[in-house]
């Protein structure tokens, strides 16, 4: 985004064409060609990829106008599957919460990561010191993490967390016990486990903010704040976007926070559609709800591919810029 | 984001430029001479700092200046606002990042019954080793943490066979097909991985030519982990920012397609093999959802799954303990390539999506 002087970038090998003259081409020639090793080369590549993630995607869209089950052959049944589920009251309470988490998720987790690392920029000594523990949280397994803050989370008068707050006269909470605080403590404990990755995504792009601007803005006679205003966020404006479009890509498919903190409870306040979907398909009484499960699932990943094509647009432009 | 060494921009032509833009400012024909001698002085600074930022950049590969400039930390009103502030900073980052993990490790030790009563009190009734004995031998840590040890080698191996062959292939080789398979392997990235989970369960159910269910098989973990675009590309870069000049060398001197690959082009890649591998033994390390439905036996249950399910059968003391131990290898890591990590954490969001 502001790399003005990128090295220049090595073409599409030229040479790599040179054994490839298709004047006419037989199996001799492709032999010859290297034909036969580049295919053992793509080989493990096309394998793995074909089995294991182009057939399922296909296969995830002809699913979602089937009905299938493990017994019979999968019959397709048009649009029964998204009808079933667009009809289904839980669906909109878990949009619902998800936005819910999406929003809150942007309110804890957007401007304090933002805020540290302006100031961590500042750090002039261990500046790696205040990175390392930032980021200290993402390392922490995602299961461990959510059940430490489990136990932390005890709405008992000597849960860890209502201990701490009894000192200041705060509590004790229900945490996650109740349906009004539920969601909120899981964006905490989430935000918690996600603020390193972004203050460093961040402190990257404040490290490739050109110095001569700052000299520049001085020798005008900006002063702190004008600097920070004029020159740091308007540097950072594609970043902040990005970061944007990650944590709305991310937050729409939070599943783990709430299958391990509530199951969804209480009273499904913290169902959200992630977990929906797992429940169609892995937690249903009368055998999985597979066509159910696909369709939810590619509609949002029909929602989802809009934010991802903006991302890979951004950081394309954002790299080769 | 490129992790390539060649690719670093700040490195070469920012330095030249910086002069002269400061020199173009100083022209401007409003400046007094108080202001020109700022900044002439302001540029003999940014000079010198500029030198030893350029030794500090080789050490931690950040370039040293933020909005404040060095005449604004002369300022003492600035000097001790910052001092402050980064004080304070500090002080949050370490109650709210290490905070919880020396918790942690507290309870580790702590007999239950205190952590139930006084969780906040400093090993009121002594220290309970026994937790983490417990934890290791009767909750049968020691073989889930070996399960979980084994999917990472395995899932590794998957995604390096896979990332390197198939980045070999697309960069050096590049046959015909190739823009076709980059661009089906760049695809899958837009595809959220919920997509995949009901239809890549069947597959593993009832997986072609096979004719016996992987479930329950570390391989149902392994094989799917491959499949991973962002490695792919990550590595597949990287291999284009090689000198093709080393690759036609080794051609003449009759080097065929697999020498080339296993003596020049693996050799070079000792970087980005190194990535690709802490990113590969973190990820399976995390992951929860896929284990949890294809590893059904207990028996073979890596950390994350087994955790939450012996969370209610189990000692708090212990389950306490038990959660201290599954974190140890990741931290561990973290600590040993922190560069790597931190290096790669603005990718490493990117691959959830």
């Amino acid at each position: 985004m502001t790399a003005t002087t990128a090295p220049p970038r090595r073409g599409p090998a030229s040479h790599a064409r040179a054994d490839r003259d298709g004047r006419h081409r037989s199996p001799v020639t492709w032999f010859r060609g290297g034909g036969l090793s580049n295919l053992v080369f793509l080989l493990p590549l096309i394998l793995i990829f074909g089995v294991f993630s182009w057939f399922p995607i296909v296969r995830a869209v002809i699913m979602s106008f089937q009905e299938t089950n493990l017994v019979s052959d999968p019959t397709f049944v048009g649009l029964d599957n998204f009808r079933q589920v667009l009809n289904d009251p839980l669906l909109w309470k878990a949009v619902q919460n998800t936005l819910y988490f999406a929003f809150l998720a942007l309110l804890f987790g957007y401007p304090i990561p933002l805020v540290a690392a302006v100031l961590m920029r500042e750090v002039r000594r261990a500046r790696g010191l205040y990175s390392a523990l930032a980021y200290l949280p993402v390392v922490v397994p995602p299961v461990v993490a959510v059940l430490l803050w489990k136990f932390f989370y005890n709405g008992s008068p000597t849960g860890v967390f209502n201990t701490i707050l009894g000192w200041v006269g705060l509590g004790p909470y229900p945490w996650l016990q109740d349906a009004s605080t539920a969601m909120p403590s899981l964006v905490l404990a989430a935000t918690w486990a996600g603020a390193g990755g972004t203050i460093i995504i961040y402190l990257a792009a404040l490290t490739s903010v050109p110095p001569e601007l700052y000299d520049a803005s001085e020798v005008d006679g900006a002063g702190l704040w004008r600097k920070i205003w004029h020159v740091t966020l308007p540097a950072l404006r594609g970043v902040l976007f990005i970061t944007l479009i990650l944590q709305v890509i991310g937050t729409a498919q939070v599943f783990l926070e709430p299958y391990l903190f509530t199951g969804g409870g209480p009273n499904n306040a913290t169902l959200t559609v992630l977990l929906l979907i797992y429940r169609y398909a892995f937690q249903n009484s009368l055998g999985g709800d597979y066509g159910a499960a696909t369709a939810l699932s590619i509609m949002l990943a029909a929602v989802l591919a809009v934010f991802s094509i903006l991302y890979f647009r951004l950081t394309r432009s954002w790299s080769t810029s | 984001m490129t992790l390539s060494p060649t690719d670093n921009p700040s490195e070469i032509g920012v330095v030249s430029q910086d002069s002269a833009a400061t020199t173009d400012a100083v022209d401007d024909p409003d400046g007094t001479s108080r202001r020109a001698a700022a900044a002439s002085r302001n540029r003999r600074e940014s000079d010198r700092r500029k030198v030893s930022s350029r030794r500090r950049k080789a050490l931690d590969g950040v370039e040293d200046r933020g909005a404040l400039s060095e005449a604004d930390w002369r300022r003492p009103s600035i000097r001790w606002g910052m001092a402050t502030t980064h004080v304070l900073l500090l002080v949050i980052l370490v109650v709210a990042g290490l905070g919880p993990m020396l918790l942690l490790a507290k309870y580790a030790v702590t007999p239950t019954q205190d952590i139930l009563r006084t969780p906040m009190a400093i090993f009121p009734n002594g220290i309970a080793w026994d937790n983490l004995d417990k934890a290791w031998n009767d909750v049968q840590v020691s073989r889930y943490f070996l399960n979980t040890i084994w999917l990472a080698v395995g899932s590794w191996a998957s995604q390096i066979l896979v990332a390197t062959t198939g980045g070999y292939a697309l960069s050096v080789l590049r046959p015909r097909y190739g823009k076709v398979v980059q661009a089906l392997v760049l695809s899958t990235m837009f595809v959220p991985a919920i997509v995949l989970l009901v239809p890549l369960y069947l597959t593993i159910l009832d997986p072609p030519l096979l004719g016996r269910s992987l479930i329950n098989s570390f391989w149902a973990v392994w094989l799917p982990a491959g499949a991973s675009a962002f490695n792919v590309l990550l590595v597949q870069r990287f291999f284009d920012s090689l000198p093709r000049e080393v690759f036609e060398a080794a051609r003449m001197d009759g080097a065929g397609p697999y020498r080339l690959f296993w003596s020049v082009v693996l050799p070079m890649s000792k970087p980005i093999i190194g990535v690709v591998s802490v990113f590969a033994v973190i990820a399976a390390w995390k992951d929860f959802l896929w284990p949890l439905l294809v590893l059904k036996d207990p028996a073979i249950q890596p950390l994350s799954v087994r955790l939450p399910s012996i969370e209610a059968s189990t000692d708090l003391g212990v389950f306490l303990a038990a959660l201290a131990i599954s974190t140890l290898i990741p931290v561990g890591l973290f600590l040993v390539f922190q560069r790597m990590f931190l290096q790669g954490a603005g990718l490493g969001g990117a691959v959830k999506g």
